[in-house]
């Protein structure tokens, strides 16, 4: 019911007073309100519920959030099989 | 599509899991609170993956599953009058009533009509400008915005025959009813995502350092999960109580203030009836005085009606972290999703209908946990 997932903003508009915009959910186009967030433009990501965007998406953090948890897997990869150190 | 595929990698998930089993030293008791978590916990076998030393246990945050049963009585006496167009989202129209469902009551004539966007119901309400047309505005936090927005429309444009048959839920108050139960047993919780996307989680670090409780705001998918669970038990295990935010690619820690702005024009909190838990202390919003001609149950006088659960259920227990599905003898037996005797049941993304749709009623013992 809280499903949201996140769209790429490809054209911005106003229609009956409302910020909207048009979305590219992985090659599916929908419209969306963006009335919520003045600050997202073109090109942006945006997370949408039931047809009204409620935060963009920071890029540099999903980015972050991603190569830490890649990271932490690298990590252990280095140590896998290897014997723990006595003591 | 790009930010979900990347967070189901399975080869990463295999080592968050091993990072979570190297910091125990005992087991731990976790909620995740948000149905969409559930679903996806039972889906991608997220449970099956950690180590048996933690236990997963489902939380209150499906607002299909919460939703009063005397409330979806009245959206059905709504919905069967022949002056009114009722729309809702497609979850709602399989969910019983004491006597009938928003399908049933479709295919005998009513004009019930499923929408994606309470914004579409507008549109709808504006084209039967003859017609009462009312929307179920059910949901958490994170559907609050939409709702509102629609109503602040609707007053903007001057749409006047259009209503809001109103259920809504907020999450904290549920979390702090969880943790003042005497037999409460959850030590730490995935917080709800898309709710704090609106919210924020101010209000989750003050239950955190009430009750001593790790909050750990998470997303939906399986390494968004891990990654939650990962910080719950750092934080279990090195004694700290704190808020984190797991998902902070969308949430931020005041939420979004223009939706906040709408809602608390339009909306109010009050007490809230869940259903298979009872009511709790300012855990719902209602619409303010000033908006009171866009409420359905005002609009349309509908006796209240004394309902009764099946005596069976054991959904308010479930729902608090009490007890899983496999514990009731009536899952996947008297109770199957095409005949639901209570919450956890009603929608896909209540526990017992995600533990039933992955065919857990099927296996007396999970099938690749770890031995």
């Amino acid at each position: 019911m809280c499903l949201a997932i996140p769209g790429r903003i490809i054209e911005v508009y106003e229609d009956k007073g409302l910020r909207m915009g048009k979305l590219d959910f992985g090659g599916t186009i929908r419209k969306a309100c963006l009335q919520y967030l003045p600050e997202v433009g073109l090109g942006d990501y945006a997370l949408v519920h039931v047809g009204v965007a409620l935060s963009k998406v920071d890029e540099e953090d999903a980015r972050r959030t991603y190569a830490l948890l890649e990271e932490m897997g690298e990590v252990r990869a280095q140590f896998e099989g290897v014997e723990p150190e006595a003591g | 599509m790009k930010y979900l595929d990347e967070y189901r990698d399975e080869a990463l998930a295999g080592k968050v899991v091993q990072e979570i089993a190297s910091r125990l030293t005992r087991s731990w008791t976790i909620m995740e609170v948000c149905g969409g978590q559930t679903h996806s916990i039972v889906k991608h076998g997220v449970d099956y993956l950690l180590p048996k030393a933690i236990e997963l246990v489902h939380g209150p945050g499906c607002p299909v599953c919460v939703t009063a049963l005397e409330m979806i009585d009245k959206a059905h006496a709504i919905a069967a009058r022949p002056d009114v167009i009722f729309c809702s989202f497609g979850d709602m129209l399989r969910v019983p009533g004491s006597t009938t469902d928003l399908l049933r009551l479709k295919s005998r004539g009513a004009d019930v009509r499923i929408v994606y966007s309470p914004l579409d119901v507008l549109r709808i309400a504006q084209s039967h400008p003859d017609r009462q047309v009312v929307f179920f505005a059910i949901g958490f936090e994170t559907t609050a915005p939409a709702n509102a927005l629609a109503i602040w429309q609707a007053r903007q444009q001057g749409i006047r025959n259009f209503s809001l048959l109103v259920s809504h839920v907020r999450v904290p108050p549920s979390i702090t009813s969880i943790l003042q139960s005497p037999h409460n047993r959850v030590q730490g919780f995935l917080g709800p995502g898309h709710v704090c996307t609106v919210m924020g989680y101010q209000e989750y670090e003050a239950i955190s350092a009430r009750y001593r409780v790790p909050i750990v705001v998470t997303g939906f998918e399986p390494l968004d999960i891990l990654e939650g669970v990962l910080k719950v038990v750092q934080q279990l295990e090195a004694g700290r109580a704190e808020v984190e935010n797991q998902y902070s690619r969308v949430v931020r820690r005041g939420g979004n203030p223009a939706a906040h702005e709408i809602m608390w024009q339009v909306f109010e909190v009050c007490d809230q009836k869940w259903r298979g838990i009872g009511t709790i202390p300012k855990s719902g919003y209602r619409l303010r005085h000033e908006f009171r001609e866009h409420d359905a149950a005002r609009r349309f006088a509908v006796e209240e009606v004394q309902t009764q659960e099946s005596p069976l259920c054991i959904s308010g227990q479930i729902l608090r972290g009490l007890k899983k599905p496999p514990d009731c003898p009536a899952f996947g037996q008297a109770c199957t999703p095409e005949h639901p005797l209570g919450a956890t049941m009603v929608s896909a993304e209540g526990a017992c209908a995600a533990y039933y749709n992955y065919g857990r009623h099927l296996r007396a013992q999970p099938v690749g946990a770890p031995s």
